[in-house]
């Protein structure tokens, strides 16, 4: 029998709200893996704090619901404690880049095999309306009513910088693309980053200024990490330029969840080796 | 000095003066000079008429009793001077003693003057004195900061930098080496193999010792070694004890055995003195032992991480200092409100801030008891030595699964760093049971409601199993919640755990007493700060209460133990008495508090004299 994927949880997100596709993108990915055999107990989603976390909450498979902007060592210890583990994050644009951006780097170093989805409205909604490390120049928040005074970070350039290996950018009002590019972030094996854009219904709609500039990257070499970098700086999340949806950068190198695969020892054998070690310290 | 007081204070303490007493060479003697039987017992002493230093070992053996030494080992950062204390507390062990080492070293990586004190005994110690009775000084500033407390010391130098004072004797280091063309690094050898023969261990002895504790080169070390040995005089020898040697073992080795003991599978860690040993340790054992070993970015990724291996059910551990533990607190309040099971050690260090990093301290433990937002249950373990280190480790990894707790193994940088005679053979584990898991009843409830509040556990990847871990309040399903009834419901089973815990702690000794048992004042101490009260409270025969658990609070067992005590003296390693605060709390009261917060733990013959004063 399937399993029934959304919980009884009473769903508060906003009418409108970009979450709902990433939800509903998922809710898609998981019901297919099941069809092809593949067990959804081995799943495990790790959210943030924020909008985006309450996903933790609707869908009915097992979960994290960390602390903000923690999702990533969260999740790397997951991973690390039973590889088998397929492992999801579901992280804000505040919490990746703001509260957790070092987590975020060091998971892209490490190249750590699990899946991190960054629900990047570029506003802080859960607090009611504070900029954030992605909202362009000038955004009047309330922490920043005459405007924020700071660019805007490129995630994707800080992706492939810090040495991610699968980096891709979708959008919720593309969710065949979403979806597909999901599906492939979850195959991939090391460190797989897309940074969605999603609107916020109530605090910073941009559906008007997104749908006029976004394009599917198309004859693009995946495997060309200069070219990616050219392409992830087409737009920098601040001046007005075409909006490249899709894969950046793919790359297959070894993961940090490898390096430490598998050392078990029984209790017995273990006492005994303690044992010698103490005997040899006579 | 007169002779009643001689003998009253043979104990451990004065036995500087018994150097002004001429020729003192035999028990005999003693006897006759004080007109009274003396025997060994009283002697717990070192003095040596000079012409003992023309007998040999052998024919020292039964003349004469030395039996409470104190080595230090002075050099420059970058000397090995942990090493060269670690064989010197070896052949002291192999000549039968109890061992104790303190190492002292300046937050520097070369240079600074970095000392050990090894001090061994009849009995066991885990506590320094202020007296000296060999000092091996590899350079002039180990003369220079360590010569007031070595008047009446045998003083072992390196002639090639150290002007040598009078009462010393003194080894060309660079001859030496040259004569075996050894490298300099055997350097510590020579001074080892010179202060092996002043001390009257025998050559077999440190044959023994060099090639059981020698990591490499051993033939060149002991042949380096014996040059020395053959080049300096016997001076004041230690008496065999023909027992055989115990297992030395520093604070920090005791805690990580003893947690893999406990079933420990993974530690994470962030460098930070005085903890990092223990990251080194367990990494250099992470094969032997089957345990994963992580250094992540930081603290916050430390505990964060740690929490994730825990839900995946893994046994986990962290270690830490002060400073990172600060920034664990957020993690640790998501451990305490997620109930998943981890053991933290924190390793105090001199505060706040950076404080003194390679120094000690005590005055984390209310940061300890309280840290993290909001109300969750937490266990706290604070051992004294290196066997309470171990038996509480296995012990508190148990219990941190047990009951899905925060469960602290509270150390300084006295015990961490510090090495003891190791020996758990007679003392009693603390029984506690695996974990309950699931029924495997559908639905899996990750926080069920059960009258202990303690919810049977299941993991990520069992079938069947929707694993629900929530730092918001939360359902028994582990589903966010506001609803002010179930958060109410869901606080007490929290903390009914913490009840449960405190009545199966009590069916164990969580309070030591030492000393004399009707006494009318009590020392009251905590961690590292037993050692030294233990030997000033038999000295002056008053009782020690030395609580191991702090959380949940001992009530009971303190109270039990503080009964019939008039004067109760804290004891503590910081400013401002926070056992002494806590107790207080609980209706027990102590006061005319003793406290050091220099950084250095204290000697038994500072805290003697204080006491003194205090219990007068």
């Amino acid at each position: 029998m399937a399993r029934v994927l959304i919980t009884d949880a009473q769903n508060t997100w906003c009418p409108g709200c970009g979450n709902f596709s990433l939800q509903h993108t998922l809710k898609n990915i998981l019901a297919s893996r099941e069809k092809e055999g593949l067990s959804l107990d081995d799943v495990v989603l790790v959210t943030g704090i924020g909008c985006h976390a309450k996903i933790a909450d609707y869908l009915n498979i097992n979960s994290f619901y960390a602390i903000h902007g923690r999702t990533l060592p969260v999740a790397t210890g997951i991973k690390l404690a039973n590889p088998d583990l397929t492992v999801i994050c579901c992280a804000g644009d505040g919490d990746a880049y703001a509260e957790g951006l070092d987590h975020l780097i060091f998971a892209a170093k490490r190249n750590i095999d699990l899946m991190m989805i960054v629900h990047n409205n570029r506003v802080y909604g859960l607090t009611v309306g504070q900029y954030t490390p992605t909202s362009p120049l000038g955004f009047k928040g309330k922490s920043t009513p005459s405007g924020s005074a700071e660019y805007p970070f490129n995630p994707i350039e800080l992706m492939l910088a810090s040495g991610a290996t699968f980096v891709a950018r979708g959008y919720t009002k593309k969710m065949d693309l979403l979806q597909q590019l999901i599906r492939r972030g979850i195959m991939h094996k090391g460190f797989a980053f897309i940074d969605v854009l999603q609107i916020c219904a109530t605090f910073f709609n941009m559906t008007d200024y997104y749908n006029p500039r976004v394009y599917e990257l198309s004859g693009h070499n995946t495997a060309d990490f200069e070219a990616a970098c050219m392409k992830s700086r087409e737009w920098d999340y601040n001046r007005d330029a075409p909006i490249a949806l899709g894969i950046f950068y793919e790359r297959s190198l070894p993961t940090f969840d490898d390096h430490y695969l598998g050392r078990p020892l029984d209790p017995d054998a273990r006492g005994r080796r303690i044992r010698e070690l103490i005997e040899a310290r006579r | 000095m007169h002779c009643t007081e001689l003998i009253d204070n043979a104990g451990i303490f004065e036995y500087t003066h018994l150097i002004k007493f001429p020729l003192i060479a035999h028990l005999d003697d003693l006897s006759d000079i004080c007109g009274q039987p003396v025997s060994e017992r009283h002697l717990r002493v070192s003095f040596i008429p000079t012409y003992l230093a023309f007998l040999t070992a052998s024919e020292i053996t039964g003349v004469y009793a030395v039996k409470d030494v104190s080595v230090i080992v002075g050099g420059k950062a970058g000397d090995g001077i942990n090493n060269a204390g670690l064989i010197v507390a070896q052949l002291l062990n192999h000549l039968g003693y109890y061992v104790y080492m303190d190492i002292d070293y300046p937050s520097l990586i070369r240079g600074g003057h970095n000392f050990a004190v090894v001090r061994a005994a009849e009995q066991p110690v885990a506590a320094l004195k202020k007296t000296l009775d060999y000092l091996i000084a590899l350079d002039q500033e180990t003369v220079q900061r360590h010569y007031d407390i070595c008047q009446n010391c045998v003083l072992i130098a390196n002639a090639d930098v150290v002007k040598p004072p009078q009462n010393s004797q003194a080894i060309s280091l660079k001859s030496i080496l040259a004569a075996e063309t050894a490298p300099a690094i055997t350097g510590n050898s020579a001074m080892i193999g010179a202060f092996a023969k002043a001390a009257g261990i025998p050559l077999e002895t440190m044959e023994e010792v060099f090639r059981r504790h020698m990591p490499k080169a051993v033939d060149l070390n002991i042949r380096v070694a014996r040059r020395a040995y053959d080049q300096i005089r016997l001076v004041r020898a230690m008496e065999p004890l023909n027992r055989p040697p115990h297992p030395v073992l520093s604070g920090n080795e005791a805690i990580g055995m003893g947690m893999a003991a406990g079933g420990l599978s993974a530690y994470i860690a962030y460098p930070m003195t005085p903890a990092s040993s223990l990251l080194h340790f367990l990494a250099e054992n992470a094969e032997r032992f089957g345990i994963t070993v992580v250094h992540p970015e930081n603290e916050i990724a430390v505990i964060l991480m740690a929490n994730g291996f825990s839900s995946a059910g893994i046994r986990t551990a962290i270690g830490t200092s002060g400073g990172g533990f600060c920034l664990m607190t957020e993690g640790l309040s998501l451990t305490g409100m997620a109930e998943l099971p981890l053991v933290l050690v924190v390793s105090q260090r001199t505060g706040p801030s950076t404080g003194l990093p390679t120094y000690t301290g005590q005055a984390d433990l209310r940061f300890v008891l309280h840290a993290g937002q909001g109300e969750f249950p937490r266990f706290v373990v604070a051992p004294s030595d290196a066997n309470e280190a171990y038996i509480w480790s296995v012990a508190a990894v148990r219990i941190a699964w047990k009951y899905q707790i925060p469960a602290f193994i509270l150390a300084d940088k006295t015990l961490s760093e510090g090495t003891y005679s190791f020996g758990i053979e007679n003392k009693m584990e603390i029984p506690v049971d695996e974990p309950q898991r699931w029924d495997r009843q559908v639905p899996y409830l990750r926080y069920r409601d059960t009258r202990d509040g303690i919810s049977p556990l299941a993991f990520y990847g069992e079938k069947d199993a929707v694993v629900k871990v929530n730092s918001y309040a939360h359902d028994e399903a582990g589903i966010s919640t506001e609803e002010p009834d179930l958060v109410t419901r869901m606080t007490k089973k929290r903390l009914r755990k913490w009840d449960i815990l405190a009545e199966e702690l009590d069916r164990h000794s969580v309070v030591n007493t030492f000393g004399a048992p009707d006494a009318a004042t009590a020392l009251l101490c905590w961690g590292s700060c037993r050692g030294p009260c233990e030997e000033v409270a038999s000295a002056l025969g008053l009782k020690v209460v030395q609580p191991l658990v702090l959380s949940p609070f001992p009530k009971k067992q303190i109270a039990a133990a503080c009964r019939g005590i008039d004067h109760l003296i804290p004891v503590e390693g910081n400013a401002t008495a926070q056992l002494a605060a806590l107790a207080a709390q609980h209706g027990i009261v102590a006061g005319s508090p003793i406290l050091k917060y220099d950084g250095r733990p204290f000697t038994v013959d500072e805290l003697l004299a204080q006491v003194k004063e205090v219990a007068a």
